[in-house]
């Protein structure tokens, strides 16, 4: 929007709507909307970043639009990456190729916290680690799409993709009837045929699936419970399953039920107090081994964070190449490494143009925008840098995409990025749409939800 | 040498835990050096197989009690024949590739002391620098029972000056890591030598209980394992004892055991392994309710009629 030539075309039905409806409606509207969405409840974090749980995150009622066309290309580089990934997991818990050969050093998988060791010899069905993964994209021009991170452990949101076209729907239906966009409510059946693929081998007939959370004082537990009624599976909390004779069973009215897949919404270091943290109250007693003799099948697998660890994202286009054979779809944006002598002085010297985020850190925090930080912050950001460089890398500040976003003046541009859910089970599928979050404040590039993040309906139109 | 072996723990609760769950790691696998004639684990008399056999080498079982309890027997019992192969660890089953064992835990950090342990050793040659290596940790570290527990680091345990064969197997593994060799820790059982500079077992099988226990109602109410009494049982005691191993290419793994500056002989039956010694660890448990616990531990290794 705002270029002289006019909205880009996918966006012209969309652009003739508003004009139509005019902003002063469409600001009602959006109360409206805001009211729908706190009644039911959608009131919960995005993954690991933090911040007040109970908060609504503001919804913009201006969808973000993909052309077919540019559809094809995002969803073939994101099964192909979601592909890699898998790939990676899977040689990593098993021979190493990728370090042997030289492509990623070892420390940086052996050494890594997400690393499991454990997990080696592991067969997981279908060789399958991260089921979900989510990929944050963003776009810097019309050619090019990047990917900011991977999301391989327990991507959230995707509730949001579900109630925002709903919503939408519900409220502009004769938008819908006009356009031509592509359902995403396939989402959670698309989410059980994958999750029953992934069924250990000796499971014969109907899997019995249950979406294990941590309970209602979780963050996304809205999520949860939503995905577990639409999928029509059990939501199950730790004291709801037990571990008898290397197996799994969930407490029933009608006495014990064996599980054989569980969609876990737990991180790793919880989900078994005999394995992993033995404080943790919200185990299972003895699941992971019960997982390792291939009784029940955890989605994600334990472990399978290292694969969207910042330090070895760096190395996701050479896996693309060193597994699957291809050219990445996708671009990394482009990323030093401060571990690296000629990386971490380039990085010192031109701080003031760069974002440096910490390997470890997700959610926006900690993190230093060069361009917005005072001259004492960098100073005192680059101490941080030299006294532990393994644990920095740094990228260019991008010239993000902005998408026509409603605010109380009007239509303006605001930068967005966006997060399409893959599922991979013996299919990779790719469902068309995602969670596009966008930076309500004017100029900022930080779409998390804890900063002033918002999020939007995404339509993919079919030719 | 043929070793007849009964390691039994009994574990005690008051009042009764209302369940417990238990990790064992209780399964010595074969190699070239050893050969697994029988052997047999059991909880409360009840049989326990291994459900995962792991591809770092060790099989684990799981155990847990359908009621309240108020007491554990485990046993593993059984008769395994060793060789002497100057402490080279061949033919263990498992694929896991040794830069694993690169892997710094909590327990294996070396710190600037420890540096120095293995730059001052010989550089030329890697196993003369281990067994030099071995040597330094012997001399540097008087082996004294209670002096340390089972949380103590490499690190501090070197400061000290004083420790156990855990201490000494994590000073051992955190300086080979600290020089890029893999290195892994050993839990298993030794048959004492006559001119043996080791005294007691007990603190040593205090380190080797980790048996984490908590309280569900109050949070992490930990109650640690108290390990106590010597069996009667008939027959030379034995205590589970730790060491170390480490991977040189060309050979492969070998074992080294600073507390008695030797690499193990025949004299030594490998249990499990792990990267220290709460992954070795051959009993894990989680107890629900909140009791206090109590433990003793008896090794028993007796030599068959030849």
């Amino acid at each position: 929007m705002g270029d002289p030539a006019g909205p880009r075309r996918p966006y012209r039905n969309v652009a003739r709507w508003i004009e139509k409806t005019g902003i002063d409606l469409l600001n009602m509207r959006r109360e409206e909307a805001e009211a729908i969405f706190r009644r039911i409840g959608i009131t919960f974090a995005v993954y690991g970043e933090g911040g007040d749980p109970e908060r609504l995150i503001p919804f913009d009622m201006i969808p973000r639009i993909f052309s077919a066309a540019e559809w094809r290309r995002v969803s073939a580089g994101v099964k192909q990456r979601a592909r890699a990934l898998n790939a990676f997991l899977y040689d990593i818990y098993h021979r190493g190729e990728i370090i042997r050969a030289g492509i990623i050093p070892e420390h940086l998988i052996y050494q890594n916290e997400a690393f499991l060791p454990e997990m080696v010899g592991v067969e997981p069905p279908g060789r399958v680690y991260s089921h979900i993964v989510g990929v944050d994209i963003v776009r810097t021009d019309a050619e090019d799409f990047l990917v900011l991170e991977d999301n391989c452990r327990t991507p959230s949101g995707v509730s949001y993709m579900l109630e925002n076209r709903e919503i939408m729907m519900r409220m502009f239906p004769e938008l819908f009837a006009r356009s031509n966009v592509a359902p995403v409510d396939t989402y959670p059946d698309e989410l059980k045929k994958s999750l029953a693929e992934v069924a250990p081998p000796a499971c014969k007939g109907d899997p019995c699936i249950a979406l294990l959370t941590p309970g209602p004082f979780n963050s996304a537990y809205y999520e949860h419970s939503y995905l577990a009624d639409l999928m029509g599976i059990e939501l199950v909390e730790p004291g709801d399953l037990f571990v008898d004779e290397g197996k799994v069973w969930m407490r029933t009215t009608r006495g014990p039920q064996r599980l054989d897949v569980i969609y876990r919404r737990i991180d790793d270091d919880y989900i078994d107090p005999l394995a992993f943290r033995s404080d943790s109250m919200l185990g299972v007693q003895g699941l992971f081994n019960a997982y390792r003799a291939g009784n029940v099948t955890l989605c994600s697998a334990p472990g399978a964070g290292i694969a969207d660890d910042k330090a070895i994202y760096i190395f996701v286009p050479d896996m693309v190449r060193f597994y699957l054979g291809e050219e990445p779809i996708l671009k990394n944006v482009q990323t030093w490494r401060c571990a690296l002598d000629d990386d971490r002085a380039y990085v010192l010297d031109n701080l003031k143009d760069l974002v440096v985020k910490e390997v470890h850190g997700s959610g926006g925090y900690g993190m230093l925008v060069g361009p917005k930080a005072t001259k004492e912050e960098r100073r005192v950001y680059a101490e941080r840098i030299k006294a532990d460089p393994d644990n920095f890398i740094a990228q260019p500040t991008l010239n993000l995409s902005t998408s026509p976003t409603l605010g109380e003046e009007g239509l303006s541009g605001r930068h967005v990025d966006f997060r399409p859910y893959c599922l991979v089970g013996a299919d990779t599928r790719l469902v068309p749409g995602g969670l596009t979050r966008v930076a309500l404040t004017k100029g900022s590039l930080v779409v998390n939800s804890s900063q002033g993040g918002g999020v939007k309906d995404t339509w993919v139109l079919s030719e | 040498m043929e070793h007849r072996i009964r390691h039994l723990s009994t574990y005690s609760y008051d009042p009764a835990a209302l369940r417990i769950a238990l990790r064992l790691k209780l399964f010595p696998v074969d190699h070239e050096g050893q050969q697994v004639e029988s052997w047999k684990v059991t909880v409360n008399d009840e049989e326990v197989s291994p459900l995962v056999f792991s591809d770092l080498g060790d099989r684990e079982a799981l155990w847990s009690s359908h009621e309240a309890i108020d007491r554990l027997d485990i046993v593993a019992e059984g008769k395994i024949v060793t060789r002497d192969t100057a402490g080279v660890v061949r033919g263990l089953p498992g694929n896991a590739p040794p830069g694993i064992f690169r892997r710094v835990t909590d327990l294996t950090e070396a710190d600037k002391a420890i540096r120095a342990l293995i730059a001052d050793a010989r550089q030329d040659d890697r196993l003369a620098m281990l067994h030099g290596l071995m040597g330094q940790i012997n001399e540097r570290v008087t082996y004294l029972t209670g002096s340390t527990s089972a949380s103590t680091s490499a690190a501090d345990a070197l400061k000290s000056g004083k420790g156990v064969c855990q201490d000494h197997a994590h000073l051992f593994i955190a300086a080979c890591r600290a020089a890029d060799i893999p290195a892994r820790y050993i839990t298993g059982y030794l048959k004492p030598d006559a001119d043996s500079d080791i005294e007691a077992p007990a603190a040593a099988l205090q380190a080797q209980g980790q048996s984490q226990s908590q309280s569900q109602s109050q949070g992490s109410d930990k109650s640690d394992g108290q390990s106590q009494s010597q069996s009667q049982e008939s027959g030379p005691l034995l205590e589970t004892h730790a060491w170390g191993e480490a991977w040189i290419d060309g050979i492969g793994w070998i074992g080294f055991d600073p507390s008695n500056n030797v690499c193990p002989t025949e004299n030594y039956v490998r249990l499990c392994s792990g990267l220290d010694a709460v992954g070795a660890a051959p009993i894990r448990g989680n107890v629900l309710g909140e009791t206090k616990e109590s433990l003793e531990v008896s090794v028993a290794i007796g030599q068959s009629q030849q």
